[in-house]
């Protein structure tokens, strides 16, 4: 089972691929939107990859409340758990 | 039963082409700063979004007849046929007003065609791809010999401009192919389906009956979720535009030209991406200065990148049509 860091650092990894991001900047505590400039259409890139990657399924509903690289993280940990 | 039936031309040639493109552009020249006020927004996130700087509205007296004929005499000209070998017309379009008769029949009437088969189909921004697929049939059918397809829109008619999502988006043009017989396939097996579940993605605002109801009847508009459209349209139709390739015996490698259906750059540079597209193959970008001319689109991006040097005759270019439906359609051709 991967840890929050391992799929911190692999959802980092999507990001900066998408849009340009340093992994490093994509930390738990960062939002999306407000402190890595990823827009909607952006996101919806992150999310078709992080599905793939960690072969969760990520509903469009689920995606607004996806605020922060944190609440990401922890919706796929619960995803890859349930 | 004693009438047999004939099966019709029985030396209905095997092969269909392109022989001829052509293209015609509304006039009216609209930058991001002319539409901005209306929906609260700055040309810096309308490029942002969607990588157009500027979108062709038509003038008045550009109708959807006027803007195809013009579309079609270039593309009989650049085939280099007579009128009056065209024996059928296909038009896509959404955007003639008139719920019957097609604006085919018109078209064919003042083009000076000799009275040829002509029908409009109904599949939106895939409505080019979905036509290009019909006259190749026809022609290997023996149903015509020289299919003229055209994709014509006048979406400012159907734009709110007072809507965020999508008053930057919508444009005006028009595109024409002649298909003709040949002794080489210049026209690939086509992939294409759809997907009704999706219906409401991009779709009229109101059915016409609902919209005569209102107290003060106004325009069915064109509304779109755009995200759940962003996912559809980089994902899948990249899936789409792979199985392609692969029904047509090519690899991603063999091709020259990359057109897709000018719908935003975004979905362009996503499908380009999920495609591993190699450099050396060249992409449509008419979106940029054209906006979305949803039928139109594509044959007015093939024809600029014809003009200007980026596809040359015997190019293979992959075309990916997708759009309200849903429903897609997608070909590798042979540039004329």
């Amino acid at each position: 089972m991967a840890t929050t860091e391992e799929i911190r650092a692999d959802l980092a990894d999507i990001v900066n691929e998408v849009a340009g991001i340093p992994a490093d900047d994509v930390q738990l505590d960062k939002s999306f939107v407000d402190d890595l400039d990823v827009d909607s259409l952006s996101m919806v890139e992150v999310v078709v990859a992080a599905e793939e990657k960690f072969d969760v399924k990520i509903p469009d509903d689920e995606v607004k409340n996806l605020k922060t690289v944190g609440d990401a993280v922890a919706f796929i940990e619960r995803a890859q758990n349930g | 039963m004693t009438g047999k039936l004939s099966a019709g031309d029985e030396a209905a040639p095997r092969h269909a082409t392109l022989l001829g493109i052509g293209s015609y552009r509304a006039s009216r020249v609209i930058p991001n700063a002319e539409i901005v006020d209306a929906i609260d927004s700055s040309d810096e996130w309308i490029q942002q979004r969607s990588g157009i700087k500027t979108r062709r509205w038509a003038a008045p007296d550009e109708t959807v007849q006027s803007m195809a004929v013009g579309a079609s005499r270039k593309a009989i000209e650049h085939a280099g046929i007579d009128i009056a070998q065209i024996d059928a017309i296909v038009v896509a379009t959404v955007s003639h007003m008139f719920q019957t008769p097609a604006v085919a029949t018109a078209i064919a009437h003042e083009l000076g065609t000799d009275r040829p088969a002509a029908f409009d189909i109904s599949a939106a921004c895939a409505g080019f791809c979905h036509g290009v697929a019909l006259a190749s049939d026809m022609i290997r059918g023996g149903s015509a010999k020289h299919v003229l397809v055209i994709g014509v829109e006048r979406l400012s008619d159907l734009t709110d401009v007072g809507d965020r999502g999508t008053a930057f988006i919508f444009a005006d043009g028009a595109g024409a192919a002649v298909v003709g017989p040949s002794d080489e396939p210049g026209i690939g097996p086509v992939v294409w389906g759809s997907d009704g579940e999706q219906f409401d993605l991009i779709r009229q605002k109101e059915d016409w009956r609902d919209v005569l109801e209102q107290e003060r009847p106004t325009m069915p508009h064109l509304v779109m979720q755009g995200n759940a459209v962003f996912r559809w349209a980089a994902f899948e139709m990249a899936k789409v535009a792979q199985q392609t390739l692969d029904k047509t015996g090519l690899k991603v490698d063999d091709l020259d030209v990359f057109v897709p259906h000018q719908a935003n750059m975004r979905i362009i540079d996503a499908m380009a991406r999920s495609m591993k597209l190699p450099e050396h193959v060249r992409i449509a970008r008419d979106i940029a200065d054209q906006g979305n001319s949803s039928a139109a689109s594509i044959p007015l991006a093939l024809d600029r990148m014809i003009a200007e040097g980026e596809a040359k005759s015997g190019d293979l270019a992959l075309l990916i049509a997708f759009g309200a439906g849903l429903a897609y359609a997608a070909q590798v051709v042979r540039v004329p």
